[in-house]
């Protein structure tokens, strides 16, 4: 069985991260499983790990009563779940509701958040990976409100 | 029976044999012509002009297998008058066409290569055509992914094609939707998520992208970071086509005709006039 750090370092978000850190957070590591329909958090829960997904899909939703469940987007293997473990109030602002079998490295928020504090290089990388993230679906979620498919161009194609 | 059209300004009448309606607002016409002679051949992405007597004319790319070019057929959108009243036609209906036209996607190229095709909305059509001669030859290419976002699950074209292209013909797909419901199990997200998790080898890949200008662009951003070369990716270019010909100049594109010099253009070619909005 590979140890936590080989999969850390096979993850994309990990890619290139040396491997002093790797080890470092390998000691934050837990395996989880989690089988479909399984709510891994719910919207307003404390926000304690970070998940990064090996195998699975999994959907993050919002609720209104006048609409029902709303699917946001949703997170596959090789992509991270979470943010909110990061910045304060550490709660989570949405649910992520397994679709399809996930599995995951589980990561323990505050442990991440004290290393970073004490080693500010290694609390720089993650925050820049994080940021990463964060940029890539906010371009996506500004192309996705442009609602590009329903654009009323010329007629034909 | 051969009928031979030498004036490319003049319709051939044809008759609706079949209209399917695929999504809400779009719908495929399977065409025959009235003379009963032959459907002249045509090129994956080439386009025919389709002309409602009496309303209009509008390009439509043709969408069906040019392996087997009987029936002719295209997949529309209703947006506008003419593909309105395209809407409401039945069997045995006649409309005019002109064509094909325009240039092709170059799946020439892809022999023994990998082939990347990322589509979105309604321009999975001009691309079904593709799929269609790739599966004839199956063997001739590498891997196949399609990847292809549509606004909801209700918005899927060809959804049942897509789900046996899937299961059948090793083709790898990949949809998703910017909206999900509560019964979609699949992803929901941007097209343009999907292309870094695709399978292929990108030295050795031709990509195809047909969708809105800006699906397109950001596409065509993220088929460069996985390391497709720019002269290795085409899109189809959608403009004010009228005469088809490069005749009427409504579909200029800097020094090309959409209608003449492309649709299909490699992403080299007009790069640099796609973040142009004076184009």
């Amino acid at each position: 069985m590979q140890t936590f750090e080989a999969l850390l370092a096979e993850h994309p978000f990990f890619a290139g991260l040396e491997p002093q850190y790797l080890q470092g957070i390998a000691g934050f590591a837990s395996h989880i499983h989690y089988d479909s329909e399984k709510y891994i958090f719910h919207e307003g829960e404390q926000a304690a790990h970070f998940y990064i997904i090996h195998k699975g899909k999994v959907a993050l939703e919002t609720f209104g009563a006048e609409r029902g469940m709303m699917t946001i987007e949703t997170i596959e293997a090789g992509e991270v779940l979470g943010w909110s473990w990061l910045f304060p109030p550490y709660r989570w602002h949405f649910a992520a509701r397994v679709i399809e079998p996930t599995s995951a490295i589980v990561l323990d928020g505050a442990g991440l958040r004290a290393r970073g504090e004490a080693d500010h290089t290694f609390g720089y990388e993650l925050v820049k990976r994080v940021a990463h993230i964060m940029t890539q679906r906010l371009q996506a979620t500004r192309l996705q409100l442009l609602d590009l498919y329903s654009i009323r161009g010329g007629e034909g194609r | 029976m051969t009928t031979e059209i030498c004036d490319p300004m003049l319709p051939r009448p044809y008759r609706v044999l079949r209209v399917r309606h695929e999504i809400p607002d779009t719908f495929t016409l399977d065409l025959a012509p009235q003379d009963e002679g032959d459907i002249p051949s045509f090129a994956t992405g080439q386009f025919n002009m389709l002309y409602v007597f009496g309303i209009g004319e509008i390009p439509i790319s043709i969408s069906g297998d040019p392996t087997r070019p009987e029936p002719l057929v295209h997949t529309i959108r209703a947006v506008g008058t003419v593909s309105g009243m395209m809407q409401k036609l039945k069997p045995a209906d006649v409309i005019g066409v002109r064509g094909p036209f325009g240039s092709h996607w170059p799946i020439e190229q892809a022999e023994g290569k990998d082939m990347v095709i990322v589509a979105g909305g309604i321009g999975l059509a001009p691309l079904r055509s593709v799929i269609y001669q790739v599966l004839a030859q199956r063997d001739t290419y590498g891997k196949v992914v399609l990847i292809y976002g549509a606004r909801t699950p209700e918005d899927i074209l060809y959804r049942k094609e897509c789900e046996h292209w899937q299961k059948q013909s090793h083709l790898d797909v990949s949809i998703t939707v910017d909206r999900g419901t509560s019964s979609w199990r699949g992803s929901v997200g941007l097209v343009t998520k999907l292309i870094p998790r695709a399978s292929f080898d990108p030295s050795n890949t031709i990509a195809l992208v047909c969708g809105p200008e800006i699906m397109m662009r950001f596409s065509i951003l993220e088929l460069e970071k996985r390391g497709i070369p720019a002269e290795k990716i085409f899109l189809s270019m959608e403009r004010n086509m009228k005469c088809a010909i490069g005749f009427c100049g409504h579909c200029q594109y800097s020094g090309s005709f959409v209608c003449k010099d492309g649709p299909v253009f490699s992403y080299r070619s007009v790069q640099d006039l796609l973040v142009k909005r004076e184009i």
